[in-house]
């Protein structure tokens, strides 16, 4: 089974990358973009039966820092 | 003084802390491997040296934190153990939960490297007593990840319980409260940013990082 982890940093935790990236943007002639914020996505291939309190577990214990992101499961 | 120095794949700044830490107690100290699951017993302090562990992939130190050594460090922490973590050391700590906080990409994007002035906010600690509060040391910083950042009501708590252990004297890194190194709430773990160990002997330019060292090891010889 395949599950996507998406991880982005909390709301008031300042992301220079995607100051950055927000900055390149409008370099390039976008207008109207109001926000950038950069996440990660890890895609994990596990055991059918892998429940949901292990894929939790996973995330608090390593795939996301919950001091400064927060992190959300989905099962594809 | 019976001190460890652990490497983690990565690690860089290992060999400088362990020469640190021979001149200044006249010992050298034990050199432990990552993958080790168990620590030197009788330790008089453990140090987790600068570098870039796993290539700081997923966050970091967060591979690092995850290393079998790692349970054996915060076991000693929790113990009373001192716990000297510097540069990666720092963010190592954080994500193995020693320290609160966490270590976020530099406001201004770029890596710092270059000495910076301090303030020493709390001279009570282990690691702190040779230095007097209020004093300004200079200390080389080289990171790209320094950014400390932890809610308001953690900061008010370290504030509060004298856990700041040094400050930025001017904006370094977008840290909160200009952070440099907080203690843990028993005050035998220190955390911290810039390099003591790259301040130790005349040929590095300043010796401001050699008080550390000689307190801590005053204190635990």
């Amino acid at each position: 089974m395949k599950v996507r982890v998406h991880v982005s940093l909390k709301p008031g935790v300042l992301d220079p990358q995607g100051r950055a990236v927000h900055h390149a943007l409008e370099g390039l002639g976008f207008s109207g973009v109001q926000d950038v914020r950069v996440g990660r996505m890890i895609e994990l291939e596990v055991a059918d039966d892998t429940t949901d309190a292990t894929l939790d577990d996973m995330c608090r214990r390593l795939l996301a820092n919950g001091v400064v992101e927060n992190y959300r499961v989905e099962r594809a | 003084m019976r001190a460890a120095v652990i490497t983690f794949p990565g690690s860089n700044c290992d060999r400088d802390m362990a020469v640190a830490l021979e001149k200044v107690s006249g010992t050298a100290p034990l050199r432990v491997w990552h993958g080790d699951a168990a620590l030197p017993d009788r330790l008089d302090l453990i140090a987790l040296p600068g570098g870039f562990s796993y290539g700081d992939y997923l966050r970091s130190g967060a591979m690092a934190a995850t290393s079998p050594i790692m349970r054996a460090v915060v076991e000693a922490a929790g113990r009373g153990v001192p716990v000297l973590g510097v540069c990666n050391g720092f963010q190592v700590l954080t994500e193995a939960g020693l320290l609160p906080g966490a270590l976020l990409r530099n406001a201004g994007q770029t890596f710092i490297c270059r000495t910076v002035p301090l303030v020493v906010e709390n001279s009570q600690s282990l690691f702190t007593a040779g230095y007097s509060t209020g004093q300004q040391i200079r200390i080389p910083v080289a990171h790209h990840d320094g950014n400390y950042f932890a809610d308001d009501a953690t900061l008010d708590r370290l504030e509060g319980e004298g856990r700041v252990a040094f400050r930025y004297v001017e904006t370094c890194n977008g840290s909160q409260r200009d952070i440099a190194g907080v203690l843990n709430e028993a005050g035998n773990v220190l955390g911290m940013m810039p390099h003591p160990e790259r301040a130790v002997e005349d040929d590095h330019g300043g010796t401001d990082g050699r008080a550390l060292f000689e307190a801590a090891i005053r204190q635990l010889a």
